[in-house]
């Protein structure tokens, strides 16, 4: 029992100092999101809405709201299924669908078909499906389950990217082949699993790989022909990750010559991360994109001193060269594997008193921040789950204040350290809908435990460092979705899961939002206090982003991929064996009831009113 | 004109000799080609099962080489794929199933040769002894080897053998049902 609780001890008198030091104060080095904000409609400018979904997030700004409202609280309880769809797959689904002229197509895991529905017909029958054929050796370089996170919509184009790194753009009418640019290349441990996402002209990838020493980069192509128009890297000289004259971060910290070679050991950056596999945004006022960067690699953070720019942050850049305009490092010499890749929710939020442009990012790190989307600043960052490996973030620097007692180091193993490397949250987007102005957001509750081993880097195998074990943290449930007030910073409501929250967030003008859970759950939420008014069960887990449309019929469908799997659901997907706690990363140990909930295999489900 | 006519006549009928070649070189029934290639398949046409490799593991699978390879396991990235033999991205070894078989033999060449889902190929990366060594940890890992050289211990942190659900400080509470808990906060 000593010994159990001994690091407890440490790790309290620890935060003690720490909070004496700091200018900010913190009662406890564990925090647990502030409760009680409030609903207030959203008053900023809102995208326009055809009932169409053309693109990851359905808009810029990374909404995932449509101003559809046939579906409300009074009738949510009605819906029922309108059609399935096989998609012929047995890895996880993540992907939203899209739709456009009356027609959806469906991304899928590896092998990446993609297929045309056709909505104008009973049951949406198959317009043509096309096998980009990526090669089976890319599934020995995907770190974590074979996932696609989707694609967009294009002048007449479907363009996405495949697991063994090409970006290829498909005739929507006819399903034939435009163009195919390789973009990526497996034998140095690169993929692509992210959306490709359409900004103007071009579209936008980036690849994955932050645990195969993968330098990340973004590319922007032209999405008629393919061209590769800018790449981007994010570790390395500046002329590499486009820094120059108009690059203007906000802290002192991000600032300097070539810190993407100085801030790490000679050549590491080379080998660094950074990858871009998460969302992508775009103030078309300011022709800005965002896009956050990966973990550094290895893991194993002893093995890269260093804040390894411009690793696990945020850039913002050019939307037509790709320059960077700011960018801000979430975590600095990143130790727990908190990639910064995900969404960020454009938003004009009243703050202290003036509108203030805003990027809203609910980072895996533990914190939702409140960025100036113009310039970088951190206006806030607030615990929205369980945190003990940070105290906080200092405003004055922009830092993330470490919590030295859980700081990984050679020979220890680190206990109780939370979030877990996937973090409060993961890739899976949330919903912001500006009717009751909250976001909705699907999450994990995890820790985990930690020990650094050395890793020698061989290109095309994993370099990672960390034997790692995961398990539910506090309450001892793995997931939770909640409604989050990010004028208040508080959360207004939230359900708890058995497993981690690993779907999308929809939300809709009808005041319902949905979201799907690792066990096939398919439910429905009313906006405001949260109250379950639908549910359905799907053959598989979910982890899949909900869509809504309008139909031919002038009807509001709404749209979910089932098919367990990513990196919670590996354990599934692989059949992994849960006597070893390290296994997938140190998931399968959260998730080692999992199989006895679901099993794999894809489908398409939509539902409807009568 | 002429010319050209009759080249292409000769050309046809040349093409139609060809056609018509038989090669009776490489039917003989008592193929000695490949004595050690490794056998894939539990089908055996005409009933007759094929000869056995005759490719030795030349370590035997003693508790050095399970100790040698389970270090090289680490040293090589195996385990970043495979971890401690739950698996990950690549499939788990601890278990009972053997994709392309658990001889020795098939161990090896599954190292050597790569698989086409992934498994890279470690042909002209790691010395043959090493590559038996990796063999013999493997086959350790689903108890294949006979317990007393199994490692004793294992080098990884002790995190326990058995699923640990919760958090340590944190006890579960209890879910009933397969339902998630409805408790609006």
């Amino acid at each position: 029992m000593y010994l159990a609780f001994r690091p407890i001890f440490v790790f309290v008198l620890l935060a003690a100092f720490i909070s004496g030091c700091n200018s900010r104060s913190h009662t406890s080095s564990a925090q647990e999101p502030p409760h009680g904000g409030v609903m207030q409609p959203y008053a900023g400018k809102l995208p326009p809405d055809d009932g169409q979904w053309t693109m990851p997030a359905k808009d810029y700004g990374a909404y995932r709201y449509s101003q559809m409202e046939q579906i409300n609280t009074s009738n949510a309880k009605d819906l029922k299924l309108a059609f399935t769809f096989s998609t012929g797959t047995v890895n996880g689904l993540e992907a939203a669908p899209l739709v456009v002229n009356n027609t959806m197509y469906i991304i899928t895991s590896f092998p990446n078909f993609l297929y045309a529905l056709d909505l104008t017909k009973a049951g949406a029958p198959m317009k043509w499906a096309y096998d980009p054929k990526p090669v089976a050796s890319a599934k020995g370089v995907a770190c974590c389950d074979l996932v696609n996170r989707g694609g967009s919509y294009y002048n007449g184009k479907i363009i996405y990217a495949t697991l063994d790194g090409y970006a290829i753009a498909v005739d929507a009418n006819d399903g034939h082949e435009v163009w195919k640019t390789k973009v990526g290349d497996i034998n140095i441990g690169e993929t692509i699993t992210m959306a490709a996402q359409v900004v103007k002209d071009k579209v936008l990838v980036g690849n994955s790989g932050g645990e195969f020493g993968v330098r990340g980069w973004i590319i922007a192509l032209n999405a008629d022909t393919g061209k590769i128009v800018w790449k981007a890297y994010n570790t390395g000289p500046d002329k590499d990750v486009l820094i120059g004259p108009r690059f203007k971060p906000f802290y002192d910290m991000d600032k300097g010559k070539d810190l993407g070679v100085s801030s790490w050991n000679p050549d590491q950056w080379k080998i660094g991360g950074g990858n871009v596999w998460g969302w992508i945004s775009y103030d078309p006022d300011l022709n800005i994109v965002y896009h956050g960067t990966g973990n550094p690699g290895p893991w194993n953070p002893d093995q890269r001193p260093g804040d390894n720019k411009w690793t696990s942050g945020i850039f913002a850049r050019d939307a037509d060269t790709g320059e960077a305009l700011w960018y801000y490092q979430w975590s600095p010499h990143d130790m727990h594997d908190y990639d910064g890749i995900n969404e960020q929710i454009l938003l004009d939020l009243p703050i202290d008193g003036k509108i203030r442009k805003v990027l809203v990012r609910p980072e895996r790190n533990g914190y939702i921040y409140v960025l100036d989307r113009t310039t970088g600043e951190v206006l806030s960052a607030t615990p929205y789950g369980h945190i003990t490996t940070s105290t906080g973030v200092d405003l004055k620097t922009g830092r993330l204040q470490m919590n030295e007692a859980l700081k990984p180091t050679p020979g220890k193993v680190v206990h109780g350290a939370c979030p877990a490397s996937p973090g409060v949250k993961d890739w899976n987007p949330s919903a912001f809908s500006p009717k009751t102005g909250l976001l909705y957001l699907p999450h994990n509750n995890l820790c985990m435990d930690w020990e650094s081993v050395e890793t020698g880097y061989i290109a095309g195998t994993p370099y990672v460092g960390a034997d790692v074990k995961m398990y539910p943290g506090p309450g001892g449930n793995g997931g939770v979705f909640s409604a989050w007030d990010p004028i208040n910073k508080k959360e207004v409501w939230h359900f708890d899961d058995r497993f981690p929250v690993w779907s999308g967030a929809l939300a809709t003008a009808g005041n319902v939002v949905f979201y799907g859970t690792m066990d096939g759950w398919f439910i429905a939420r009313d906006a405001k206090d949260g109250h379950e008014l639908w549910r359905f069960k799907t053959g598989s887990g979910i982890i899949g982003q909900p869509i809504t449309y309008k139909g031919p019929d002038g009807k509001q469908y709404v749209a979910i991929l089932s098919g367990v799997g990513g990196w919670a659901g590996a354990i599934v997907t692989g059949g992994l064996d849960v006597r070893d706690p390290t296994a997938a990363l140190g998931f399968a140990n959260a998730t080692a009831e999992l199989p006895k909930y679901t099993n794999k295999g894809g489908m398409l489900y939509v539902f409807a009113l009568p | 004109m002429k010319t050209l006519f009759s080249i292409a006549v000769v050309l046809s009928l040349l093409a139609g000799c060809d056609r018509e070649k038989r090669s009776y070189k490489d039917q003989s029934p008592y193929v000695e080609e490949a004595p050690n290639k490794v056998v894939q398949s539990d089908l055996h046409p005409g009933m007759m099962p094929p000869p056995a490799s005759t490719e030795k593991n030349v370590y035997s699978e003693s508790a050095y080489d399970v100790a040698e390879g389970q270090k090289l396991f680490q040293q090589y990235n195996c385990s970043g794929c495979h971890f401690h033999g739950g698996g990950g991205i690549g499939p788990p070894l601890m278990d009972s199933d053997w994709i392309y078989g658990s001889d020795p033999q098939n161990i090896r060449a599954t190292i050597l040769e790569g698989r086409p889902n992934g498994m890279p190929s470690f042909r002209g990366k790691i010395a043959d002894h090493q590559v038996w060594e990796i063999v013999a940890y493997v086959r350790s890992l689903s108890g294949l080897l006979p317990k007393d050289i199994s490692p004793g211990r294992s080098d990884e942190m002790s995190l326990g053998t058995t699923p640990q659900q919760t958090h340590p400080q944190y006890p579960k509470k209890e879910q009933p049902g397969l339902n998630r808990e409805e408790k609006p906060k």
